[in-house]
């Protein structure tokens, strides 16, 4: 049996234009033999949302360093709701507080990843986690 | 076993530095004439390797300039006169995210962002307040500002008339650099050719009407960051600075109007002697670029005046004292390598905003440097070791390689536009990353000499400061109210019929500036003629 690839969007939301992370985790799950969607830079909540449900991927990743993710991922939260796209696996990524790590993971973002985090703990979050 | 044995046995590790010229254990005369012999010339003399001014630092020491912006113009006005009593003798602005990709405060696009990163600007009466009683001849400005620059160096401009200075005498920088933003940083809002064009419109206006400012600030520092070696960052840079000279010349400038103040800002973290040996070559390729290539008559033309700093790559959010040191080894790293002007990250700046006790311990590792260590005291004291000028000729050919993948690629201007040099730094910074997850690339607190007990840093972010983004909107709004709308209507339209003939559009923002037109309204102008910018979102040759 052929095991199915695994599908991923990863999004940077807003107009934060710190792109290294994502695209260095971009690369990460693409030769961990994903199949990766990058947004590209100053994505609106909308777009992403929009993007995942069309795509029929597995996991919506952001990417935002801003300061901003709480307000965002709260945004894009409602909007994934609305899309019916809750069983998908959220994972966020950048410069995360602690405090904040907990919010996320209560907003439904089960893999939070602050700056600093291995890219393979990435990649077995995301084999581990995927239904 | 004896000492003795031991250390036969003990192999001689193979060492490639980053831009890959594998170092020797031991450089002698005879490397030096090998790769090409010792630049005679003394300091302030072409192609300047040992520096552009004959007494460099003994004269004038670099100018300490860190990166502050507070949410508003008047915090940030407070901020600023606090530096300078601090014995700064530059300033650095940041700008919000808003201001940067010319969205106004109240636009959809910069909720949650007023004031976040850095001042917000929406209009002229923001630079009023921000620059209210500092004195601009005294201190030199610097405006972090790509997308917007044409229009935030308009309104500096109309700043400093509006408060009697003479714009023809008036020194600053604007960071203006947009092609290293498609690379890496992300604020664009043109696409690529028309951003080119308002950056020659900026040198070409600034050549006619304010000829001691300094239009644009070359960035290597920021394509290092994002994946770039040290030779690259150089040849990169350098191909950006040809772009933007080719497109200038293509005006019917004289080389000699303007590239005296074309200046460029480098990274320094990474290993010593091959970041002086880069700040080394590099200087003396760009005056044979300028002088031999472009034939400038003027010596100054051919000046690589640099602000070298930052080094925010090599910070750790790990162990984050350790880049306290790290801080001052890269200030010694710049004042080795003859930069002009200075300024470092702070040793918090790897998960927070500088707090002010971060700030003043920078600005005091640049100072001590001056004070206590002697590095003000004599030109390129590394000039003559065979180490560093091996490594100088050695990194010089690096350098011209990397300009020369560039020509490969039809040009810096297409390369980007087809997110061609975008890709090759995303494949580069992952191989580092790679690096550092295996142990390969060393980087101490975080794969080596870990402390298995120490508890991270909290990250500490700024919280947003939803009062300060409600009263920016405010002054904006009261703005709008209270200025000549039929004028800024004119203004406007004025900037869209000359983007759209295709002249300068410079002395049209300046009147739109000085109507009390907002950036957002600017850009939008603009936007009407040039369009946006699409990213290239398909990075990968190797992988995909």
């Amino acid at each position: 049996m052929t095991e199915r690839k695994i599908k991923v969007l990863l999004a940077k939301p807003g107009l934060d234009g710190h792109d290294v992370g994502a695209k260095v985790v971009v690369q990460a799950l693409m030769e961990a033999g994903f199949d990766v969607i990058y947004t590209g830079l100053r994505q609106t909540p909308d777009a992403i949302a929009k993007i995942a449900a069309e795509a029929k991927v597995d996991v919506i990743g952001l990417s935002i360093l801003s300061g901003a993710h709480v307000p965002l991922c709260r945004r894009i939260r409602e909007l994934l709701q609305e899309k019916g796209l809750y069983d998908k696996l959220w994972i966020v990524g950048g410069n995360i507080p602690e405090d904040d790590r907990m919010v996320l993971r209560q907003l439904g973002f089960r893999g939070v990843f602050p700056t600093g985090s291995r890219t393979a703990d990435i990649v077995s979050f995301i084999r581990e986690n995927v239904k | 076993m004896t000492d003795k044995e031991n250390r036969k046995e003990a192999p001689v590790r193979r060492v490639v530095n980053e831009s890959g010229i594998e170092i020797k254990p031991l450089y002698t005369a005879e490397d030096v004439v090998a790769t090409g012999g010792i630049d005679a010339s003394r300091s302030g003399e072409a192609p300047f390797t040992r520096g552009i001014h004959p007494l460099m630092y003994r004269q004038r020491p670099f100018t300490m300039r860190q990166y502050t912006g507070f949410a508003n113009a008047a915090d940030t006005n407070k901020r600023f006169k606090y530096l300078i009593a601090n014995g700064q003798t530059g300033l650095n602005v940041a700008f919000d995210l808003a201001t940067q990709c010319g969205y106004d405060s109240d636009a959809p696009e910069a909720i949650g962002e007023v004031g976040r990163v850095g001042m917000a600007v929406d209009t002229l009466r923001d630079f009023e307040v921000a620059f209210d009683g500092i004195d601009l001849d005294a201190i030199t400005v610097s405006l972090t500002i790509n997308g917007a620059a044409a229009i935030l160096i308009a309104m500096y401009l109309a700043m400093a008339e509006k408060r009697g200075y003479d714009v023809a005498k008036l020194r600053g920088t604007a960071q203006n650099d947009i092609l290293k933003e498609f690379i890496g940083r992300g604020t664009w809002v043109f696409p690529v050719d028309p951003s080119v064009k308002l950056v020659a419109d900026t040198i070409e206006y600034c050549a006619k009407v304010a000829p001691k400012y300094s239009p644009v600030s070359v960035c290597g520092y920021h394509i290092r960051e994002s994946g770039a070696t040290p030779a690259e960052e150089m040849g990169y840079a350098f191909a950006i600075a040809k772009a933007y000279t080719d497109a200038a010349l293509a005006r019917g400038l004289d080389i000699d109007e303007f590239a005296g103040r074309l200046s460029f800002n480098f990274n320094i973290f990474g290993n010593l002697f091959e970041q002086v040996a880069k700040f080394r070559a590099g200087r003396r390729l760009w005056a044979k670029i300028v002088l031999d290539g472009y034939g400038a008559k003027q010596p100054e033309s051919g000046w690589l005046r640099m602000i070298a700093g930052g080094g925010g790559f090599g910070l750790t959010i790990e162990q984050p004292e350790n880049n306290i040191m790290r801080g001052a080894y890269y200030a010694l790293i710049a004042a080795l390598g003859g930069a002009q002007t200075m300024a470092l990250c702070c040793y918090d700046e790897a998960y927070t905003i500088p707090t002010p006790k971060a700030q003043r311990i920078s600005l005091r590792t640049m100072q001590l440097l001056i004070e206590e260590i002697g590095l003000a005291d004599t030109v390129d004291p590394l000039g003559g070791s065979y180490y560093i000028e091996s490594l100088t000729n050695q990194l010089e050919e690096k350098i011209v390689e990397a300009m020369s993948w560039v020509d490969s690629q039809g040009g810096i201007v297409k390369a980007v536009a087809d997110g061609v040099i975008q890709a090759k730094v995303s494949e580069y910074a992952f191989e580092r990353q790679k690096a550092l997850e295996s142990g390969a690339l060393r980087k101490v607190g975080v794969n080596c000499y870990t402390d298995s007990d120490e508890a991270k840093p909290q990250v500490d972010l700024h919280g947003y400061d939803e009062m300060g983004a409600i009263e920016q909107i405010d002054a904006l709004k009261k703005v709008r109210a209270t200025r000549n709308n039929a004028a800024v209507e004119r203004a406007l339209a004025a900037v869209r019929a000359e983007a759209k003939a295709g002249r300068n559009v410079m002395p049209a923002l300046m009147d739109a500036v000085k109507a009390y037109a907002t950036v957002g309204e600017m850009t939008n102008a603009l936007v009407d003629v040039y369009g946006r910018f699409q990213e290239p979102t398909k990075l990968w040759r190797k992988v995909a």
